[in-house]
């Protein structure tokens, strides 16, 4: 059983590294500065073995956050009550630190997709997420989380920036946000904009966690740069350049290291969160 | 307006027209945007597959289990986010998969990967003291019904699947037999651990799973060939598979 006793209020302003089975043993023995643990929700959700017993394991020792990939916020549809249920199971008796999901859909017609799809940002589609997360934040008796997506398209109909979009679900619903900061790199290449005006005017107070990651470099029709967000690579340096613009701006914050495919030996992965821990540090110290 | 219907379809469809709501940067069409999704799905459909079924992905060799899957998860898209559990029907879509149809095994060797899978992810129990089963009176100790632990599977095939699962998985693997194998997998801990039985022992397992006691099950497994009651029963509870005991009441 979970010593109730050893959970954790909240996500230290810490590095924090998404956990893969393969990083057990190297994390609890040499964590440098990983103060927290990240996982996908979707993945705990077995009956037992080893999964449950690694994060039960990692739970007494580090914060927890829990981060959902399949529930499908932006859907058209309702939300699955099944995929509900189960992560209030987890949620619950987990007691994480965090609990966050993304502005997209995944799931049609009781159908998964595995993927993060993007949403137009109009008024209709503001108020049917506004729903979903009402909902979740009801079931699960806690505040969530929202994570800003990587956007490869526009649609014609959109009739709001997504800041603006993110903002008032924030002010709507009460839900806290997960400033993705190698996503907002993504989206703003590969739309020609400017990242810095988007972090600007980004509602900071409202973040409750930064993610970091790699992305892949590929280019579209017309020879236009294309990034595709991969979690598989380093973060570059351009995305340490906005993390530094947020964490200046708006203070030091948990920050997650997220490398999901091709997943490197845990040395390297630690090195990158010791890479985030001098940036937090640094701006502990200003204040 | 690009409704989720119409974004779904063109994106299993790599065929199919790209809608001209979705846009790329100073409106230009979205083009080749839409294959990131498309290739997304696609990609990490495919991956949970190869991870979830390795030796099915062996025996065919890569290009053809890309293929098949594609097949597959078109067909059978995921039911839920819970893609740990992917995978359930995969093998009766080989059964009726005519390219496939030259490794007639390729179904059931499907059939004990998912099982090794669900065994992995099932829940953890506690197992029962086997002093306590030793200390019964013989008569007593036949009137004995067992509870299974959950991670314990069962898979009966008409080739050698275990042989054929091991040669696949195992660099100093035996040669591969020609009988039929029934594979009992059974969780120590937390590694799923399959072994062969005998036909007196399926028919014993298979027995105490639907609620024989032990005498009658011992019976119907001495029935058949290869059965050592000893020999199973201290499998089972060296394996920790028993979990509960309840006697039957005297006749």
């Amino acid at each position: 059983m979970l010593d109730r006793n050893r959970t954790f209020p909240a996500l230290p302003n810490q590095p924090g590294v998404g956990f893969k089975s393969q990083h057990f043993e190297g994390l609890l023995k040499d964590p440098g500065s990983v103060g927290w643990i990240e996982v996908h929700a979707e993945n705990y959700m077995g009956d037992g073995g080893r999964p449950l017993a690694q994060l039960r394991t990692l739970a007494e020792r580090f914060a927890v956050s829990v981060h959902g990939v399949g529930l499908s916020i932006g859907g058209e549809g309702p939300l699955d009550p099944d995929h509900l249920a189960r992560l209030k199971h987890l949620v619950g008796w987990l007691n994480p630190a965090s609990f966050s999901e993304h502005l997209a859909w995944s799931t049609h017609d009781t159908h998964y997709y595995n993927d993060l799809l993007p949403l137009p940002y109009t008024v209709e589609t503001l108020t049917r997420v506004c729903s979903h997360i009402d909902q979740v934040q009801d079931v699960l008796g806690r505040q969530m989380l929202l994570e800003n997506p990587s956007n490869y398209l526009a649609f014609a109909e959109t009739e709001m920036a997504e800041v603006e979009f993110l903002r008032d679900i924030a002010r709507r619903t009460g839900c806290g946000l997960l400033l993705d900061v190698n996503n907002v790199f993504v989206s703003a290449t590969n739309q020609q904009t400017d990242p810095i005006s988007y972090l600007d005017a980004f509602p900071l107070d409202h973040v409750g966690e930064l993610h970091l990651g790699g992305h892949d470099t590929d280019e579209d029709d017309m020879g236009a740069p294309l990034l595709i967000d991969s979690h598989g690579a380093a973060v570059v340096d351009p995305v340490w350049a906005l993390y530094d613009h947020v964490i200046k701006a708006g203070g030091p914050r948990p920050s997650l290291i997220e490398w999901d495919t091709d997943v490197p030996p845990w040395p390297v992965l630690r090195a990158e969160a010791d890479r985030a821990a001098k940036i937090l540090t640094r701006e502990a110290m200003m204040v | 307006m690009t409704d989720q219907q119409t974004f779904l379809a063109t994106l299993r469809n790599s065929e199919s027209p790209i809608p001209p709501g979705l846009l790329a940067p100073g409106g230009r069409p979205a083009g080749k945007r839409f294959d990131v999704y498309r290739n997304n799905v696609a990609v990490s459909l495919v991956e949970a597959l190869e991870s979830g079924f390795p030796v099915v992905r062996k025996l065919v060799g890569n290009d053809f289990f890309q293929a098949m899957a594609g097949v597959y998860w078109r067909a059978h898209p995921p039911k839920s986010p819970v893609l740990t559990l992917y995978g359930d029907d995969f093998a009766a879509f080989l059964d009726g998969f005519p390219p496939a149809a030259s490794v007639p095994y390729l179904a059931d060797i499907a059939r004990l990967e998912y099982a090794l899978r669900l065994s992995y992810h099932a829940a953890d129990t506690v197992p029962i003291d086997p002093a306590h089963l030793m200390e019964l009176p013989a008569e007593q100790l036949m009137r004995q019904i067992f509870g299974f632990a959950p991670a314990i599977q069962m898979i009966a095939s008409r080739w050698p699947i275990f042989g054929i699962w091991r040669a696949n998985t195992s660099a100093d693997a035996p040669a591969t037999g020609k009988e039929a194998e029934t594979v009992l997998i059974t969780r120590p801990e937390f590694d799923p651990n399959p072994i062969v039985l005998s036909a007196g022992e399926a028919a014993f397992v298979d027995a105490m799973i639907g609620g024989a006691s032990l005498g009658d099950a011992a019976e119907i497994g001495a029935s058949k060939a290869d059965f050592v009651l000893a020999e199973i029963l201290g499998h089972l509870l060296a394996q920790g598979a028993i979990t509960s005991l309840e006697e039957r009441p005297k006749p």
